[in-house]
């Protein structure tokens, strides 16, 4: 091709920088984003972030969809921890429908939440890793994020788009082989964490490539709509499940892990005691399902034949089962008229939902509060004038899931 | 002490009057509206009062409300008082023909994207925004895809009809 046939844009040959786009399809932004790069060197002098490669309208298609099958879209909002969305929807729903659900749904729904958020953050503090150049660290844990897999599907039949639980509840009581599963887990993942943690935390060459990379101070954090581990590493103790509990929350005993600097090696860190906080969660709701007795060890969701999705055994064999079912699917039922926002930490953060319901079966609009939506949007800020491997860093200590994102 | 929603809404009506309007408690939050001109001057006073301190924007999405001549558009705020811990939601409202509404840009690097986003789905015109384009949709899109005009099915599919789903009929 000879030179005349390359048209060059406006004053490219002059430039002194270099652009490079990062992405939308490349191994090191774990998603389909892009950013166009602006580089004197290899230092960032500005970037530019495009979303939205994996937009699929799920606020348009909820319009049309009863709350019931509203479920599978929030799967695919964060899809490493798919069950924390899959909860916040049913409890936006019950906060609508005045649903009250029993302590014992209300613990079922913290093992399932806490499980998700480890599968989350230990994904995120892996593929740090992967980043920084440290690849048998994410290999070794998926193992583990197996064995919360399989007690996904033990629940639900599903691992990664769980569609998991009811409004009102579960589709059906956890087995006793989930709890073994349970068991196993809380027995074999602690010493896998520790020395996961021993791999990184004191690691020289890891602490040099994320202390003092892509920090954001606490006021920053907030006027840009930090959530999450994101926010509470720049030392800001806000989590939703303390600050408005939700699912009994209330009941158990925990601590919020903080950073100070906002960096990434915070973020890390910060995620890292989520883990162990999460392992603590878990057992202390193991131990008080454990404590139901007689028939309130069976009770696995509300008394809400109006609501609850009735179990598909009983629609083929009882009236009023199959009466409700009917009535649910074919939207008899009364959706009362209103607007309600509910949200739950999620493993990004202030995961939210803002229904409004004008009375028709399916919702009148619905909005999701994405965190990584919002707090992508201060990427710019973070990388500005550091070196393009530490872009890659922060990109990946924010844990961007596309999904989440593009809605 | 705990901020009450009457508190809250005490120190609006003694700031704003009668321009601040239509209270309501919607499921424990605060919800009231005020003309679209006096976002901003609403937003900064949540912000900067002592004893109110909403100062993180939680949330920032769009409404069409078709059926609401003149006010067909709702721009609607979450905000929250971390130091209270108190939630409130905010809205204006403007005509779908000149949908202009200032920008919080200034206010809240968040708003950036969020009204980005509405703007992509709605139309809604932010006054002074940095840099106004679509975010999640193609840019050559010439239609605001969230407005109730643009029905989801294929309009040749009798079996779905809006009146399968409670509302009686298509939306106007």
């Amino acid at each position: 091709m000879s030179e005349q046939h390359i048209k060059l844009p406006e004053g490219s040959i002059e430039k002194t920088t270099t652009t490079l786009n990062l992405g939308p399809t490349h191994p090191a932004t774990h998603g389909v984003m892009q950013n166009i790069l602006e580089l004197d060197g290899e230092r960032i002098v500005s970037a530019d972030q495009t979303i939205g490669y994996i937009h699929r309208a799920f606020e348009k298609l909820a319009e049309r969809r009863p709350l019931a099958q509203i479920t599978t879209l929030t799967d695919r909002l964060n899809y490493c921890s798919a069950p924390l969305n899959n909860m916040g929807w049913h409890m936006t729903c019950e906060k609508l429908l005045g649903v009250q659900t029993p302590k014992r749904v209300d613990y079922l729904r913290v093992i399932m939440m806490e499980l998700a958020r480890i599968s989350d953050h230990l994904i995120c503090n892996s593929i740090m890793g992967v980043d920084a150049g440290a690849y048998t660290g994410f290999l070794y844990v998926m193992q583990y994020r197996e064995l919360i897999y399989e007690i996904y599907e033990e629940v639900c039949g599903a691992r990664l788009t769980t569609n998991m639980g009811r409004i009102g509840g579960f589709e059906r009581n956890f087995t006793d082989k989930a709890f073994q599963k349970l068991e196993k887990f809380l027995e074999e993942y602690p010493p896998a964490l520790k020395e996961f943690e021993n791999m990184f935390q004191r690691n020289r060459i890891f602490m040099d490539r994320t202390m003092g990379v892509g920090g954001i101070a606490a006021q920053r954090a907030l006027n840009y709509g930090f959530t999450g581990p994101n926010l509470r590493a720049a030392g800001v103790d806000y989590d939703v499940r303390v600050q408005n509990p939700y699912s009994s929350y209330q009941d158990f005993d925990f601590i919020i892990p903080v950073g100070s600097t906002g960096d990434c090696y915070d973020r890390w860190l910060v995620r890292e005691q989520e883990m162990w906080q999460s392992l603590s969660i878990l057992r202390q709701a193991y131990q008080k399902i454990q404590s139901f007795k007689g028939a309130e060890a069976d009770v696995y969701h509300a008394d809400t034949p109006a609501y609850y999705l009735p179990e598909k055994k009983d629609v083929y064999t009882k009236m009023e089962a199959l009466i409700y079912h009917f009535k649910i699917i074919m939207g008899e039922t009364e959706i009362p008229v209103g607007e309600v926002y509910h949200s739950i930490e999620a493993g990004n953060g202030e995961l939210g939902f803002y229904l409004i319901s004008d009375g028709g079966r399916s919702p009148y609009r619905l909005h999701f509060r994405r965190p990584c939506f919002i707090y992508y949007q201060a990427y710019e800020e973070l990388v500005k004038d550091s070196m393009l491997s530490d872009a890659i860093m922060t990109m990946s200590s924010l844990n961007l899931i596309a999904g989440e994102m593009d809605a | 002490m705990a901020l009450t929603n009457d508190t809250i809404q005490q120190r609006l009506q003694e700031k704003f009057g009668e321009s601040v309007s239509a209270f309501r408690d919607s499921h424990g939050m605060l919800e009231f509206s005020a003309p679209r001109e006096l976002n901003l001057k609403v937003l900064n006073f949540l912000y900067d009062d002592a004893t109110l301190q909403f100062q993180f924007l939680t949330d920032l999405t769009g409404v069409h409300y078709p059926s609401n001549k003149g006010n067909e558009l709702a721009v609607v705020y979450h905000l929250h008082s971390l130091k209270q811990n108190s939630r409130l939601r905010f809205k204006v409202f403007a005509p779908i023909e000149n949908p202009e509404v200032y920008t919080a840009t200034g206010l809240f690097s968040a708003a950036n994207w969020m009204e980005r986003e509405t703007y992509d789905f709605f139309g809604i015109l932010f006054v002074g925004h940095p840099k106004l384009k679509r975010i999640l949709n193609v840019d050559e899109m010439n239609y605001f895809p969230l407005r109730k005009e643009f029905p989801l099915e294929d309009q040749t599919r009798i079996d779905k009809d809006d009146e399968m789903f409670g509302r009686g009929g298509t939306i106007k």
